[in-house]
C-alpha cells in the first residue's frame, strides 16, 4: 500500500513539475526580455521593453482612449458577428434539414467560400464607402462561412434513429427542433462559432485600416505615424486578449451544452 | 374501430393480409397477425425474414404496404437500444411517452415518476441517461413506452443487447408489468427460449410469410412449475427455423 501511495504521490509531483515549468517559461521569456532592454541589447525603437508597453497601455487606459477604442471596435465585431452568424446558421439549417435547399443554396455557397472574404477589401470600399458598413459586412462575411458549413454538417450528423423515436412518440416539427436538433447539433454548431470568432477578430484588424478614425485599428495607426511602437505592442496585446476571452466565452457555453456527457 | 373493454375479446392490434415490397423484393407476403388485448404474441424469424417489418408496419412507421391495419390507440414501442435523448433527463425522457397526451408539466412529471418506480427506477429521475446501465436504460425506455398505459406494445428485440443475467430480470420485469397493466405485446426476437417464455403464442416468419404458429401452454409464465412442454416447443420451433438439433 505505502509504496503503491508514494507512487502516486510521485507522479502527481512530476505532474506539478511540468505545469510549473510550463508556468514559468514565458515569465523567464519576459524577464530576459525586460534586463536585455535594460542592459541595451535590445534597441528601444525597435521593440521597447515589457515595462514601457505597460506603462503605454496604463496611460491608454487611464485618459480614457482604450475604453473608447474597445467600445467602437466591440460594436463592429458584435454587428458583425450577429449578421453573419444569424444568416450561416439559418442556411446551414436550411441546407441540413431541405434538399431542395442544399441543391440550389449550396453550390453557391461553396463558391463564394472559395473567395478570400479580405481580398473583397477593395470591392467593399467601392460598393459600400469608408465608414463603418463595410467594416461589420467584411466581419459578417468572414463569420458566416464556418457557421454555415458547421451547423450544415451538425444537422446532417443528428441521429435518424431519434428522429424514429420521434415519430413513434408523435412530436411535432417544433418538437423534433427543439429536443433532437437543437441539442444534437449544438456542440459542433459552437465549433463553428469558435472558428467564427477567430476570424472576426482577424477580419477587425484588416478592416480597420480601411480609413479607420476611431477603434482599436484607429489607435494602431495613429501610433505607427507617432512611432510609438510600445502602443502598437500594446493594441496588438488587446487584439490577443479579446480573442481570448471570447473564446472563452465559447468554450463555457460548450462546457455547459455537454455537461450531460460528464 | 370501436374496442370492447373485455380483454378477452377486445383486439389491441391487427394486420390482414398485408404486402410489403422494397423494390423487387418482396419482404411481407400476406402476412396476417393478430394481437388480442392483453395478449403475449412473439414473432420469430431469422435475419432478414421480414419480422422487424411486421413491427414496424403495425407501428406506423412503414406506411407503403397493402392490406389492413388496425391498432387501439397510439402503440407504444421499445426498440434493441434504448434511444433516449441523452440530453435531457430520465424524468423528462419518460414523459415523451405523453407527447400524444394535452396533460399539464406537472402531470406529466407525476407519471413519469411512477412508471419510472414501476420499473424500480424511482430514485434515477434527475440522472443523465448516459450514466446509467444498460439494463436501466432499458428500463427507462420500457417506462416510456407504457407511462401513456398503450393498449398495444411493440417490443424490438427489447432485450437482445443485455447480458444473460439482465436479459432474465428484464424478462420479469416486463411480465409483471404485463399483469399489472394488461396490454397487449408483440414481441420480436430471434431467441426461441425468450418466445417460449414469455408469449401466448409463438408466429415464425420466413421470407415474409407467417410459415407456422404455436399456442403456448399458459404454465410457461410459471418458474415454479417446469412444464415438460418446453423442450417440445423449442424443439418444434427450432424446428421450424430450420436448425437442426
Amino acid at each position: 500500500m505505502t509504496t503503491v501511495g508514494s507512487a502516486t504521490a510521485k507522479v502527481r509531483l512530476r505532474q506539478r513539475k511540468w505545469g510549473l515549468i510550463r508556468l514559468a517559461s514565458p515569465i523567464v521569456l519576459l524577464a530576459l526580455w525586460q534586463l536585455g532592454s535594460a542592459l541595451g541589447l535590445i534597441p528601444q525603437d525597435v521593440l521597447p521593453a515589457p515595462s514601457l508597453i505597460l506603462d503605454a497601455g496604463v496611460d491608454l487606459i487611464k485618459n480614457g482612449e482604450l475604453a473608447d477604442a474597445l467600445g467602437v471596435s466591440g460594436i463592429r465585431v458584435v454587428e458583425g458577428l450577429v449578421l453573419g452568424g444569424v444568416v450561416g446558421v439559418a442556411l446551414g439549417t436550411a441546407v441540413g434539414l431541405s434538399p431542395w435547399f442544399e441543391a440550389t443554396v449550396d453550390p453557391p455557397m461553396q463558391m463564394l467560400r472559395a473567395l478570400p472574404h479580405l481580398g473583397l477589401i477593395p470591392l467593399f470600399i467601392l460598393w459600400f464607402g469608408i465608414g463603418e458598413l463595410p467594416k461589420v459586412l467584411l466581419v459578417a462575411l468572414g463569420v458566416s462561412f464556418p457557421l454555415y458549413l458547421n451547423t450544415f454538417s451538425a444537422i446532417r450528423q443528428v441521429d435518424p434513429k431519434l428522429f424514429e423515436t420521434a415519430q413513434v412518440l408523435g412530436f411535432s416539427f417544433w418538437q423534433r427542433f427543439r429536443t433532437i436538433i437543437v441539442p444534437s447539433a449544438a456542440p459542433q454548431v459552437l465549433v463553428g462559432l469558435r472558428q467564427s470568432l477567430a476570424i472576426a477578430w482577424l477580419t477587425l484588424i484588416v478592416a480597420e485600416q480601411i480609413n479607420a478614425d476611431k477603434g482599436i485599428g484607429y489607435l494602431i495607426n495613429n501610433a505607427r505615424d507617432f512611432l510609438r511602437v510600445d502602443v502598437i505592442i500594446f493594441g496588438l496585446i488587446v487584439y490577443a486578449m479579446l480573442g481570448i476571452g471570447t473564446d472563452a466565452i465559447v468554450r463555457a457555453a460548450e462546457r455547459r451544452a455537454l455537461r450531460y456527457r460528464s | 374501430m370501436t374496442l370492447t373493454s373485455d380483454r378477452r375479446t377486445g383486439i389491441a392490434g391487427e394486420l390482414s393480409h398485408v404486402d410489403k415490397w422494397y423494390g423487387e423484393h418482396h419482404v411481407l407476403d400476406d402476412v396476417s397477425v393478430q394481437i388480442g388485448s392483453g395478449e403475449i404474441v412473439a414473432l420469430i424469424g431469422r435475419s432478414g425474414s421480414g419480422k422487424s417489418t411486421v413491427l414496424r408496419v403495425l407501428a406506423g412507421l412503414s406506411t407503403e404496404h397493402t392490406g389492413k391495419r388496425v391498432v387501439a390507440g397510439a402503440p407504444a414501442l421499445a426498440f434493441q437500444e434504448p434511444r433516449l435523448f441523452p440530453w435531457r433527463d430520465v424524468r423528462t425522457n419518460v414523459g415523451y411517452g405523453l407527447t400524444r397526451t394535452r396533460l399539464s408539466k406537472a402531470v406529466v412529471a407525476e407519471r413519469a415518476d411512477r412508471a419510472l418506480a414501476d420499473v424500480g427506477l424511482g430514485d434515477r429521475a434527475d440522472a443523465w441517461p448516459l450514466t446509467l446501465s444498460g439494463g436501466q436504460a432499458q428500463r427507462v425506455s420500457l417506462a416510456r413506452a407504457l407511462v401513456a398505459e398503450p393498449e398495444l406494445l411493440l417490443l424490438d428485440e427489447p432485450f437482445g443487447a443485455l447480458d444473460a443475467l439482465t436479459r432474465l430480470t428484464m424478462r420479469a420485469l416486463l411480465l409483471d408489468l404485463w399483469r399489472e397493466h394488461g396490454f397487449g405485446v408483440l414481441l420480436v426476437t430471434h431467441d426461441v427460449d425468450e418466445a417460449v417464455a414469455l408469449a401466448d403464442r409463438v408466429l415464425v416468419l420466413d421470407e415474409g410469410r407467417v410459415i407456422h404458429e404455436l399456442a403456448v401452454d399458459d404454465a410457461r409464465r410459471s418458474p415454479s412449475d417446469p412444464s415438460a412442454n418446453t423442450e417440445r416447443y423449442r424443439a418444434e420451433l427450432l424446428n421450424q427455423l430450420g436448425v437442426a438439433l
